[in-house]
């Protein structure tokens, strides 16, 4: 047991995002996730994946979806405000940010943001008190989970 | 209270009473032409109508242009000055957010810097859906049609003075601080709430959202902000004509290159404002939200005057195809009729129907600003978001949350 949390730790020191990933990387990544929002946590178990769910404290409620394998491949939040998104994103948040100031020039206006890109699907729509929020990687989604189980 | 903003506030005070005594009280050098539409509250009713505009905004004739938001102008001033005014234009009605915000580059007068904890600046992270305004708040008197906002926090976006933005700030997405990235001068933030934060942004550590910064020039820390230090509706700070907005815009035939109609203030309090048959669709008080039911299924909705066009659903489920390269808009190959309920929480419902046009029929032509019919796909977490085409046609009332109004308590909408 010992050394399996130890390998855990040696593992997330190992990886190239430092302390700042959840999207893309290893499940354990998850406890980074629920230190930075001082959230809680509730792990379930399916056949095809793991759900984290993190509750923070300013009220909004975040779940990350694991592979069998242990990474994770969707985030979704709802709440009165977005979570920290630079730290649930991780290594997909610069493209998140480009995407959405394309979008934002094509769009000649204000609206919800819809993008799909080969490698990532962001999805968020709402305003301030209500927001929602579906991020994903398809290539990663376990072959027997569909789009619509993220949620 | 803090001692440095009491202190601000006291200077602000003073600042009144002297502007006053010198005889320099009143309105200001307002150039506001609207129609005096309503003058059924007497003699000593306000002007409560501003004239808005639909129109490709301040980025027109660059490739930022835009379609389907809508413009004002607003007076601000320093509190209880009437020389250091300044009127600016291309400011986005916004029935989405509370708050009045106008970028640094837009605003060439000096208006005082709210202070909190140390005597340190108050500036504040608004989140968007696509991102996040930041900036200092400022203490002024707006100005718009016949009604005054007295001391009014507001927001001033982006500037030079705090550059460092925090990550817990800058994690909230693109940054919209700047004309291209905001597509407007300010935002005119008359939504359903009194204030943009509220409660949360009361409270202390862990559960506050991190809204509100005081700031040095070099580092920033999160603080609380109570109620009447938010940036706020300036609705509310109107001396009557104070519980809500009407927007009333012309029914639209496709797309056209602007219209103009009417921002008016106040519901049920002059002769102009009255609800008459319209129907009240209460908002949930937490959320902002009310429900459309669509195919049988209810979704989560919103009336925002700030979105440019009807996002729902998605191409999968509404059978309509999405452009080719705009894909956040609808391009069915004809224009469809759909029907959709409206439902507020006191149990209202209203059935219409609204259209889906082509999109990239609507919107090639770089000379039009206005396009009725312009939808687009949601995300799938099924939000109906009944942007500006909604408003087209229509009287639609936003009523401020705990306000009262002849159709019951806010907030709600009404139309």
């Amino acid at each position: 047991m010992k050394s399996t949390i130890t390998c855990a730790i040696v593992a997330i020191l190992s990886l190239p995002f430092s302390l700042s990933a959840s999207l893309g990387r290893d499940a354990a990544s998850v406890q980074e996730d629920v230190a930075k929002m001082q959230g809680t946590l509730r792990t379930s178990g399916g056949d095809s994946y793991t759900l984290h769910e993190i509750q923070t404290p300013a009220g909004v409620a975040v779940k990350e979806y694991a592979s069998p394998v242990g990474r994770v491949f969707a985030v979704t939040w709802k709440g009165p405000f977005h979570p920290d998104l630079r730290q649930l994103l991780g290594p997909y948040y610069d493209e998140y940010v480009q995407a959405v100031r394309t979008q934002r020039t094509q769009r000649s206006g204000r609206g919800p943001i819809l993008i799909q890109h080969p490698g990532l699907v962001i999805q968020v729509s709402g305003h301030l008190r209500s927001f929602v929020g579906r991020v994903y990687v398809p290539q990663q989604l376990p072959v027997s989970m569909r789009v619509e189980d993220i949620r | 209270m803090k001692p440095a903003r009491l202190h601000a506030i006291f200077s602000l005070l003073l600042a009144g009473i002297l502007a006053t005594t010198v005889g320099c009280g009143g309105s200001s050098n307002s150039s506001n032409s609207s129609s005096s539409a309503g003058s059924g509250g007497g003699s000593n009713a306000a002007n409560n109508v501003q004239t808005i505009t639909v129109s490709a905004g301040p980025t027109a004739g660059t490739n930022l242009r835009s379609i389907n938001e809508a413009f004002t102008s607003v007076i601000v001033c320093a509190p209880g000055s009437t020389s250091n005014c300044q009127t600016i234009s291309g400011i986005l009605v916004d029935t989405g957010s509370p708050g009045l915000r106008i970028l640094s580059s837009a605003l060439t007068i000096s208006l005082p810097q709210q202070t909190g904890a140390g005597g340190n600046a108050v500036v504040e992270c608004l989140p968007f859906v696509d991102g996040f305004t930041w900036g200092p708040v400022h203490t002024a008197d707006l100005t718009i049609a016949g009604e005054h906002a007295k001391s009014l926090p507001m927001q001033v976006i982006g500037g030079s003075t705090f550059p460092n933005i925090p990550t817990s700030c800058s994690s909230n997405g693109a940054e919209e601080d700047d004309l291209s990235s905001l597509g407007a001068n300010g935002i005119l933030g008359l939504g359903s709430f009194a204030q943009d934060c509220g409660d949360a942004c009361t409270l202390t550590g862990s559960s506050n959202p991190g809204l509100y910064y005081t700031c040095t020039s070099s580092s920033c820390t999160i603080t609380t902000e109570s109620l009447v230090d938010q940036v706020a509706n300036p609705v509310v700070f109107f001396a009557s004509d104070n519980n809500g907005v009407l927007i009333e815009l012309p029914a639209v035939a496709a797309a056209e290159t602007s219209i103009t109609g009417s921002l008016i203030f106040g519901i049920g309090t002059q002769s102009n404002n009255g609800l008459g048959n319209a129907t009240v669709y209460s908002i949930n008080p937490s959320t902002g939200d009310i429900t459309t039911r669509f195919n049988n299924t209810t979704y989560t909705s919103f009336l925002d005057s700030g979105s440019n066009a009807i996002y729902f659903l998605n191409a999968a489920s509404t059978g309509i195809p999405t452009c080719k390269d705009l894909t956040f808009w609808y391009c069915p190959t004809s224009t469809q009729s759909l029907s959709a309920t409206n439902q507020g929480a006191n149990g209202a419902s209203g059935t219409f129907t609204f259209t889906v046009g082509n999109a990239d029929t609507l919107t090639n032509n770089v000379s039009i600003a206005v396009a009725d019919g312009l939808a687009g796909p949601n995300s799938d977490a099924a939000t109906f978001d009944w942007g500006l085409p909604f408003f087209y046609g229509r009287h639609v009332y936003t009523a401020i949350d705990k306000q009262n109004t002849p159709g019951g308590v806010g907030p709600y909408w009404a139309y």
